[in-house]
């Protein structure tokens, strides 16, 4: 076990797999140069063959995608900023999530896409979405949403290693953050929630890039008297409708953190999973804390209003077990 | 036909004729059974454009791939497709290529580099893009051929494509199969200029052939195909043709007596259909050649009918795989 950083962690991971199998290629916009940091060093180890730079074209990376895996590779294509999966978005919904099933199970697509997401550093609206939800909704696509150096390492590890196609999507702005990551071979498998932080009072569901203000909701939740479960999901497809359940039934109280924005969210199909097989274990309204049905704005200030944070989290929390007057 | 020749000779020519036939063949009779109502789902037919799958296909080896379109049925066959598994696909059966899950518009073989007729107008662009990248990585000397249609020439991606594809000089042949519509529009109302210059703008060396001779399109895709597996890059074929049938069968319930062509022009493309127009060239050679167009008809005649047969007894598709096939190793 040593502390890295999330960027060095996901780095990591991609060394290894490329290093393990010569399948595995990556392929993206300005790769080579790593402009995103994930990417360092691997032209340099692993040449331009299998790591290339591609021209700006977001609609055909998607399906190229699919064909250099039909015909033989282990892909990685690197998307940048999950706003652009809007712009791939065609090959994505059409192709790669329906493939395997029109072909009667014939096509393999072994595809990792790494996309960053989410706001915080006045990106503006076109650079700054959580756009997993549409993702949610195509059926054939796993989307995982690590939360810790750890958790990116080994499930970039295991999508890659998959023959389903899965979206890896990185908290834009986290790569700083430093966290354990257990040496040697390291997989995470898909749909295995963990416990962040155990409480009795109520469950917080924190996706990706909300588990760290959850965690510090949770803190100074504690200090007003309310215990807070914390419950990191870390991918969404599959999705571990059990570890939810089961905290519910220990705390009958359920807020669930998504920096989408709210309609339609993973957040919203999390609540209506609860509604139809938790629905007994509620002693309150399931909450959504999420970005409002807004772009998100450019002004930090404005930025700062509606992307989801500690403070609204534990004000959702107090005001859901009745502890409202505690703060 | 091997690889060094450079001419069709006479027996090469019956042997394209015959896998011409046997797609046009199979394509009459999913029209008749589609009119009777005995399919579940649309055909969208070749009729009158077999000549370029046949001519490409017969200078591919079964490890090249294709992709296809939503009038995919021709390119399937060509590339060596099983005929029963293609129509008990379309007939919905548990014995169909894709079990049953895909149909018509979906049909692949992927042992056979066959990586699928499309529903999306255009999407072979990319996919055949990405598997030339694959196939140059891999350098087995394998190539691939994108077939699409004049309309699919409107998609932008179409652009990406051909710049990826002389940029990083794959082993990719694109085949524009311009048969005139694009869907319900006449080509001339929908595109502008002509759709190989939009290769040659990257330098891609291109080729404007008569698409319903296929004798003319066997040495264009050749010459295509010989350049890619050398690693000379890709080459872009604009084949010129005509759709006798409309864009899908039962199109008449869509247009309500309305009409985008004119019933004259169809007949007399019929005449320069590229089957008709092959055998007239076969039939010159006399009496024996006569007796084995006649044997070539019964034999093609007995497979299609062997193949209905096949499709219409399979045991219907299990719906249960709906759900186990989404997934490699799990349900959804």
């Amino acid at each position: 076990m040593a502390k890295k950083r999330m960027i060095q962690a996901i780095n990591e991971a991609l060394f290894e797999e490329l290093e393990r199998d010569p399948k595995v290629i990556l392929f993206g916009e300005d790769v080579e140069l790593a402009i995103m940091g994930d990417c360092r060093g691997l032209t340099e180890r692993f040449g331009r063959n299998r790591i290339r730079n591609t021209p700006i074209s977001e609609q055909s990376l998607t399906g190229m995608a699919v064909g250099a895996a039909a015909a033989g590779h282990r892909v990685i294509l690197h998307l940048m900023f999950s706003n652009f999966i809007y712009t791939g978005m065609d090959a994505i919904g059409n192709q790669m999530a329906k493939m395997r099933l029109m072909s009667g199970g014939q096509a393999k697509l072994p595809i990792t896409v790494i996309a960053s997401y989410g706001g915080g550093g006045s990106n503006a609206a076109q650079h700054s979405d959580t756009a997993y939800p549409p993702l949610l909704n195509l059926g054939g696509i796993n989307v995982l949403t690590p939360a810790t150096p750890g958790d990116a390492k080994g499930l970039l590890k295991t999508a890659i290693r998959g023959n389903n196609p899965s979206f890896f999507m990185e908290a834009g702005g986290r790569g700083g953050e430093q966290g354990e990551v257990p040496d040697g071979e390291h997989l995470v498998p898909f749909g295995k929630a963990t416990i962040a932080r155990a409480g009795k009072d109520v469950t917080i569901v924190a996706i990706g890039s909300m588990l760290k203000p959850a965690l510090q909701a949770a803190k100074e939740l504690a200090a007003a008297g309310v215990d807070a479960e914390v419950i990191d999901p870390r991918t969404l497809v599959p999705f571990d409708d059990a570890a939810v359940l089961a905290s519910l039934k220990k705390t009958g109280h359920l807020v669930i953190c998504d920096e989408a924005r709210e309609r339609c969210s993973a957040a919203s199909e999390i609540a209506a999973m609860v509604a139809d097989r938790g629905f007994g274990l509620l002693k309150a309204p399931v909450k959504r804390v999420a970005v409002p049905n807004v772009c998100i704005p450019y002004a930090p200030n404005a930025e700062a209003r509606v992307i989801p944070n500690a403070e609204s989290i534990a004000r959702t929390c107090r005001e859901l077990t009745g502890r409202a007057a505690a703060a | 036909m091997s690889g060094t020749q450079t001419t069709v000779s006479h027996q090469d020519l019956m042997r394209l004729y015959e896998q011409m036939l046997l797609i046009r063949r199979t394509e009459e009779r999913l029209r008749d059974e589609n009119k009777a109502g005995n399919l579940p789902g649309a055909v969208h037919l070749y009729i009158g454009e077999e000549a370029i799958a046949t001519g490409v296909c017969a200078n591919l080896r079964a490890t090249d791939m294709i992709t296809s379109t939503h009038r995919g049925h021709g390119h399937y066959l060509a590339k060596g497709g099983d005929l029963n598994a293609m129509l008990a696909e379309i007939w919905a059966k548990s014995t169909g290529i894709c079990k049953g899950m895909g149909g018509s518009m979906h049909v692949a073989d992927f042992s056979k580099g066959i990586l699928g007729a499309n529903g999306i107008v255009g999407a072979g662009f990319a996919i055949a893009t990405g598997a030339a990248y694959s196939a140059m990585l891999a350098g087995e000397g394998r190539i691939v051929v994108d077939f699409f249609g004049d309309g699919s020439s409107n998609q932008g991606t179409l652009m990406e494509c051909l710049n990826i594809a002389a940029l990083w000089q794959l082993p990719l042949v694109f085949v524009c199969e311009n048969n005139t519509f694009s869907e319900f529009s006449p080509a001339k109302t929908v595109t502008a200029g002509v759709i190989a210059d939009r290769a040659r703008a990257f330098n891609i060396p291109t080729e404007v052939i008569d698409g319903n001779d296929v004798t003319a399109v066997w040495k264009a895709a050749k010459t295509a195909v010989e350049r890619a597996r050398s690693g000379g890059g890709p080459s872009f074929i604009e084949a010129h043709t005509y759709r006798i049938q409309g864009h899908l069968e039962a199109e008449d319930l869509f247009l309500g007596g309305q009409r985008y062509r004119e019933p004259e022009e169809i007949e007399s493309w019929k005449k320069k259909g590229p089957i008709e127009v092959t055998r007239k060239q076969l039939e010159a050679g006399g009496p024996a050649a006569v007796a084995q167009l006649q044997e070539i008809e019964t034999r093609v005649m007995a497979k299609v009918d062997a193949a209905v047969r096949f499709a219409v007894e399979s045991p219907p598709a299990d719906p249960e795989l709906a759900f186990s096939l989404m997934f490699d190793g799990r349900r959804p």
